[in-house]
Formats: structure tokens, C-alpha cells, sequence
């Protein structure tokens, strides 16, 4: 792999790699999301109003962490469906460990995550120890979950946790400038996305997207297939925890918090162009996916189109937005294969053309 | 070469399938009999053919979508819309029955050509192209049903209340169409083409055949009889219901009960006989749960263990039977050269 070194790190100027990056699928989400808030702001001017823009970059956080969560899974060639169960589970587990008793928010925190790392570990196991396709790994899982966490509080609202561990997705650092509140779930989905895009870039995020392209040539060249797609789902369910955390604030503690949450995970994911099948896609175009998602809904709201609606609108766009990006990534991976779309540097052949595109799309 | 290699497979996957089913049936009579009721009983059996006809007649099409190597997620909805629209078209009025049935098989040969055609020409993956339709029907039918619609005259109710000895005619309709579906997959071209655009669609392709067919016909038949399967919702419930489909889970569920049957996820591999034989076992596992009055929300606990459990027990198999096709003499490519 020393031919590494000798590759040009860019190719162009910064604005042609941004125009160049804009056209694939993964960068178009964030035009698609610019669109439509644009159209929101047209038909709607009091969201214009800063500190409702905020508010709904806050409510939609949590989908956004889950859809980044979802990325890694899919992004690796495989599926989380227990995305939601997990919330679910989290949600309950927050509602009766914690309860009023603000002591035990920090030892509540640790025994989530280490469930949410537990229900990763076993989901990823099943799936490449095992080799049970992860549908049916985490089919099963959901069915398990859900199904534990209904007999746990018999179907219904149970626990309410402390308000102070409620405040971590309701509340904000408050009395800022222009904006009012910057919600804390606005904070964290910050943090985990810069922290997605250097994981990404480390050996664990260059790998993932190579087993998730081809999983025996990445075996082949000494990659731990297993290990590093358990870490996916392991990531996958520690959003989802995350995810819950934040959905206690906003909708207390109930077994159907997160329902849909799995497939919503999914659209987002996929209408941020990352291929389902794996290898290819930008996890903060995961994120910009749900953002453009939730912005739809919001759209549709404002134009007073009736919410029953939103889901064949949802249909409609996840079918238009993958039908769009295969015939994207077809068109933009043809012609580098031959060597012929940069007339000044032709790319050396034995490159991988998605790794080249990504460092364009980090710009 | 593959012809010469499938018998011996598929009588081995096939009977570790039936060998599952055998022992939950064993565990079952032994647990029903603890509880002091025989599982044999005529009242029992009827139970769990009843359980089996519906998540059968859906899990047969889903296992020909799943064959030819896509996905159909959009049968809740189908499902749910055909319960709506044959009700509201029979209206408890007799003389009906056959233009509703007949539209609402026709409503659903058009949406499983919605999903075929997106899946083959727009080149969208099964799971998208039918998550797409699914959801464009659920906001269809949240938008424009509320509440029970229409009504099954009683002419169309008796085909779920009767019975010839212990067997359902439902039960017989949902065998029936499980027998076509079988014919068609081993005596007809159609059915060949399922297996090798499943297996290899590219491969298939290179060899002469149009994928695209086997895929729509695919998509078509799964979504007729998750129509047939809503037809006998309504003439079990007698009245159409918007959400039916969506209760079921049964696009989750059918797929679980094809993998159960041994047929591979990723396509090409597998059969209906198998398929029923998952129904099978799900619909007993459900019966002897309900014998011993489990708790209704364990009962998913218990389904989401068995399925992974099952699953892991048939796909260690085919890791080990997997070189076998691909040797490496690798004879494909070179028949194609």
C-alpha cells in the first residue's frame, strides 16, 4: 500500500470540489434540506424567526443521532429494525431506574449505555458469529425488546423520571444572543457528528465503508470483518440510547416512544444518498437526511396539508430519492473506472473512487 | 449444474425445517397435554390452521419476492386496502361479492406492478421500493378510512365459517394457492427464471434471461395474495378495517416465516414448502403459548428468540454448503464466456 503516499490528497480547487461533491447524492441532501427550508420560510415567515429555527434543529435531533447511528449499520451492508425498540427500551429503562431521585441520573446514564452496548454487542454477534442475516437479527431483537418492555410496564406510561434528567433533552443553555436557547440536544447532536466525521476518517470509519463495498476483499486484505461490523451495530444501538435520552425530555416516559423510529431512521439515511447494501455515503449526509426529512413534514404542515398524509409523502420521496442517487452513483462511477472524467489528473485505477470522493465531500 | 446440485440441498434444508416443526409440535402436545387439553382436538387443530391460512397465503408471495431477491414490505398495507375496498364494495349485498373481489385482485395486481416495475426498471432496492409503496398506502388509507367500512354478505362471511372435517376453507384456499405457487416455481419457465434472477441477476442476465419479467411477476402474485389474505380478513371479520394489515405486522412476520423455512434472504434459494412449514411453527408456538396463557407481550419474547435461534441453526448450513456452488473451478463464468 505504499502507492498511498504518491496519490494527490484533492483534486481542484476547494469550489470545484464543492460543486463536484454537490452533484452526488450525499451532498445534493444538504441543497435538497437548503430547498426546502427556503419554501418553509416562504410560506411560513414567522420561522424565519431564529429561535424557531433552533427549536426545530433541537426536536430534530434526536432522529438525526438515530439516522447517524443507522449510517454506520448500513453503511457496513447491514440493518438495524431494532432501532426503536431500543429507544423504547431505553426510555422505560431511564423512566424506572432513575425515577425522582436525581442520585442516580449518573449510575441510570452508565446502565443505559452499557445496555444499549449490550443489545449492540448481541445484535452484531448474531450477525456475523452466527450468520444470521442482520434483518432477522434484529427483527428478532426488535420482537424481543418490544415485547419485554410491554410486559416490564403492561402497555403503559410508567415512571416518571427527575426533572433534571428530563431537562437534558428539554431544556438549553439559555439567554444567548439572537437565537434565545441553544437546545442541549442541538449540542450534542453537534458533538456526536464532529465526532462521526473523525471516526469516519480513522482506519474504523475507511474500513467499515470498504467491508461495506466488498466484505471478502476487505477480508482479504487482513480487515477483522466481525469485529468491526459488531462495532457498527454497537454504535447503531448507543444512538438509539442517546436518541432516548433526548425523547424522554420531549415525550416522557410511554413503551410507544420511538415507534417508527426505525424506518424514519432508515428514509433518512437513505434519502442522504448512502446506498442500503452498504459502501458508499456520508454519515453527516445521514444527518441531513432527517433534518430534510423532518423539514418535509414541516413543510407539508405549513402548506396545511392533513398529517395522515406525510407518510405517502415519505413513500413517495424515498422511492424518487434512491431511484435518483443509483442513477447518480452509476453516471459518477462509470466513467472514473476508465480514467477518463479528470482531464488534467487521471485517477490511478487501482484507487477507490468512493474514498476520493469523500475526502472532496469532508471540504 | 446448479439443477444437478439443488435436489440434494433442498431435501436437506427442507427437512431440518420439518424436523423444527415435528419438535415443536412434540413439545406442544406435551405441553398442552400438561395442561390437561389434547393438541389433536378438533377445536385445537382448527386453531392453528386458522392461524396458519392468512400469515400462509402472504408468506407464500413473500417467498417468491424473496426468491427472485427482493423484499415486500408493502403487504400490511395491501392487505389492509383490499379488506377496505372489497367491503365497501359488497356493501352486505350478495349479488356483489364478485365484481369486489375481482376489483380489489385487480387494485392489487396493479400495485405489485407499481413495486415491480420500480424494483426492476428504476433499479430501487426491494426493501425501498416497497417501504415507498407501503407508506404511500398507509397515508391513502389513514387519510380516507376511519373506522370499519362496508359490510361481507353473509354468502362471503361462510367462506371463513365453513368447514370440511376439521379444515377451514380459508385454510384450503391459503393450500391451494401455496400448491400453484409450488407448481409454478419447479414446471414453469417463470419459475426457473425466479430462481436464477434471484441467485444471480447478473448472471441470469448474461445468459439470456429478462430479469425484469420474474420480478414483476413476483411483485404481482405477493401483493394478489396479500389481497386474497385481506379478502378472508373481511370474510372473517365481516366488516372492512383500514389498520387490519398494519396489526398483523405481517410484513415483518412473513418475511421472518420465509427465513424460518430456510429460504435464503439474499434470493435464489429455497421453497414454498419450507415456507409453510415456518407458518407452521410460528402458528404452534402461538397455540401452545396461548394454552399456557402466556402473557401476550412475552409471546413476542419467546417469537423473537425462536426466529434467531432457528435462523442461526440453518444459515451455519449454508455457510458451509456455500463453496459448493461457487466452486473454484468457478464454472460459471466460463458456461457464460
Amino acid at each position: 500500500m505504499s502507492t498511498q503516499i504518491t496519490l494527490p490528497r484533492y483534486e481542484g480547487s476547494f469550489g470545484r470540489r464543492l460543486a463536484l461533491a454537490l452533484r452526488t447524492p450525499g451532498g445534493a441532501v444538504f441543497v435538497l434540506a437548503a430547498v426546502l427550508l427556503v419554501a418553509i420560510v416562504v410560506s411560513n415567515p414567522n420561522f424565519a424567526d431564529p429561535g424557531s429555527l433552533i427549536r426545530f434543529a433541537g426536536r430534530t435531533a434526536p432522529i438525526a443521532i438515530a439516522a447517524m447511528g443507522q449510517y454506520y449499520v448500513i453503511v457496513s451492508g447491514e440493518f438495524d429494525l431494532s432501532m426503536a425498540a431500543v429507544i423504547a427500551a431505553q426510555v422505560v429503562l431511564a423512566g424506572n431506574f432513575i425515577g425522582q431521585d436525581e442520585a442516580r441520573i449518573l449510575p441510570g446514564l452508565v446502565v443505559m449505555f452499557a445496555v444499549g452496548t449490550l443489545i449492540g454487542l448481541i445484535n452484531g454477534l448474531a450477525t456475523t458469529i452466527l450468520k444470521v442475516p442482520s434483518f432477522i437479527v434484529t427483527l428478532g431483537m426488535m420482537l424481543a425488546l418490544t415485547g419485554l418492555v410491554r410486559y416490564v410496564t403492561g402497555g403503559a406510561a410508567t415512571g416518571n423520571p427527575s426533572d433534571a434528567f428530563r431537562n437534558i433533552g428539554r431544556g438549553g443553555v439559555e439567554g444567548v444572543p439572537v437565537v434565545g436557547i441553544i437546545p442541549y440536544s442541538l449540542l450534542i447532536l453537534l458533538v456526536l457528528a464532529a465526532l462521526a466525521v473523525w471516526l469516519m476518517r480513522r482506519p474504523f470509519g475507511r474500513s467499515i465503508v470498504a467491508v461495506g463495498d466488498n466484505a471478502e476483499a476487505a477480508r482479504y486484505a487482513g480487515t477483522a470483518v466481525w469485529w468491526l461490523k459488531t462495532r457498527a451495530f454497537i454504535l447503531s444501538s448507543l444512538s438509539a440510547t442517546v436518541a432516548g435520552i433526548l425523547l424522554v425530555g420531549y415525550a416522557g416516559v410511554h413503551p410507544s416512544v420511538g415507534s417508527g423510529y426505525e424506518f424514519a431512521a432508515i428514509t433518512a439515511v437513505v434519502i442522504g444518498g448512502v446506498v442500503l447494501g452498504g459502501g458508499r455515503g456520508w454519515v453527516l449526509s445521514a444527518a441531513a437526511g432527517a433534518f430534510a426529512l423532518e423539514l418535509l413534514f414541516l413543510l407539508l404542515t405549513s402548506l396545511g396539508v392533513a398529517s395522515t398524509w406525510r407518510s405517502t409523502v415519505q413513500g413517495v420521496i424515498i422511492i424518487v430519492a434512491v431511484a435518483l442517487a443509483g442513477r447518480t452513483w452509476r453516471a459518477t462511477r462509470r466513467p472514473r473506472r476508465r480514467g477518463g472524467v479528470a482531464p488534467s489528473t487521471p485517477p490511478p485505477p487501482p484507487s477507490p473512487p468512493r474514498a476520493q470522493r469523500q475526502e472532496t465531500s469532508d471540504a | 449444474m446448479s439443477i444437478a446440485v439443488r435436489p440434494g440441498r433442498t431435501i436437506s434444508s427442507t427437512t431440518i425445517v420439518f424436523a423444527v416443526l415435528v419438535l415443536a409440535i412434540v413439545a406442544g402436545t406435551i405441553i398442552t397435554a400438561v395442561n390437561g387439553r389434547n393438541f389433536f382436538s378438533v377445536g385445537n387443530i382448527d386453531n392453528v390452521l386458522t392461524t396458519m391460512t392468512i400469515l400462509g397465503l402472504i408468506a407464500v408471495g413473500q417467498t417468491l419476492v424473496i426468491l427472485v431477491g427482493s423484499l415486500d414490505l408493502s403487504v400490511p398495507f395491501v392487505v389492509s386496502l383490499a379488506s377496505v375496498t372489497a367491503g365497501g364494495i359488497m356493501a352486505g349485498q350478495t349479488g356483489r361479492i364478485l365484481p369486489a373481489v375481482l376489483v380489489t385482485l385487480l387494485i392489487a395486481a396493479v400495485i405489485g406492478l407499481a413495486n415491480g416495475l420500480i424494483v426492476s426498471y428504476l433499479h430501487v432496492h426491494g426493501f425501498i421500493a416497497t417501504l415507498g409503496t407501503g407508506l404511500i398506502l398507509a397515508g391513502y388509507l389513514a387519510s380516507n378510512f376511519e373506522g370499519n367500512q362496508g359490510a361481507a354478505p353473509r354468502a362471503f362471511r361462510l367462506l371463513d365459517a365453513t368447514r370440511i372435517g376439521p379444515v377451514p376453507i380459508a385454510t384450503l384456499i391459503m393450500l391451494g394457492c401455496a400448491l400453484l405457487a409450488i407448481l409454478m416455481l419447479r414446471r414453469t419457465r417463470l419459475g426457473h427464471h425466479i430462481y436464477a434472477v434471484g441467485g444471480h441477476a447478473e448472471v441470469a442476465r448474461m445468459s439470456g434471461v429478462r430479469t425484469a419479467t420474474p420480478i414483476i411477476a413476483a411483485h404481482v402474485i405477493c401483493t394478489v395474495l396479500s389481497a386474497v389474505a385481506g379478502l378472508l380478513l373481511l370474510a372473517r371479520l365481516g366488516v372492512g378495517q383500514p389498520t387490519v394489515g398494519s396489526q398483523g405486522g405481517y410484513d415483518l412476520m412473513s418475511i421472518a416465516a420465509v427465513v424460518l423455512g430456510g429460504t435464503l434472504l439474499s434470493g435464489g434459494k429455497g421453497n414454498i414448502v419450507g415456507t409453510l412449514a415456518g407458518v407452521a411453527i410460528f402458528a404452534v408456538l402461538d397455540n401452545v403459548m396461548g394454552v399456557m396463557q402466556l402473557n401476550p407481550f412475552l409471546k413476542d419474547v419467546v417469537r423473537g428468540v425462536v426466529i434467531v435461534v432457528a435462523v442461526a441453526v440453518y444459515a451455519r448450513r449454508e455457510i458451509d454448503r456455500r463453496p459448493a456452488r461457487f466452486g473454484s473451478a468457478s464454472p460459471i463464468p466460463q458456461e457464460v464466456r
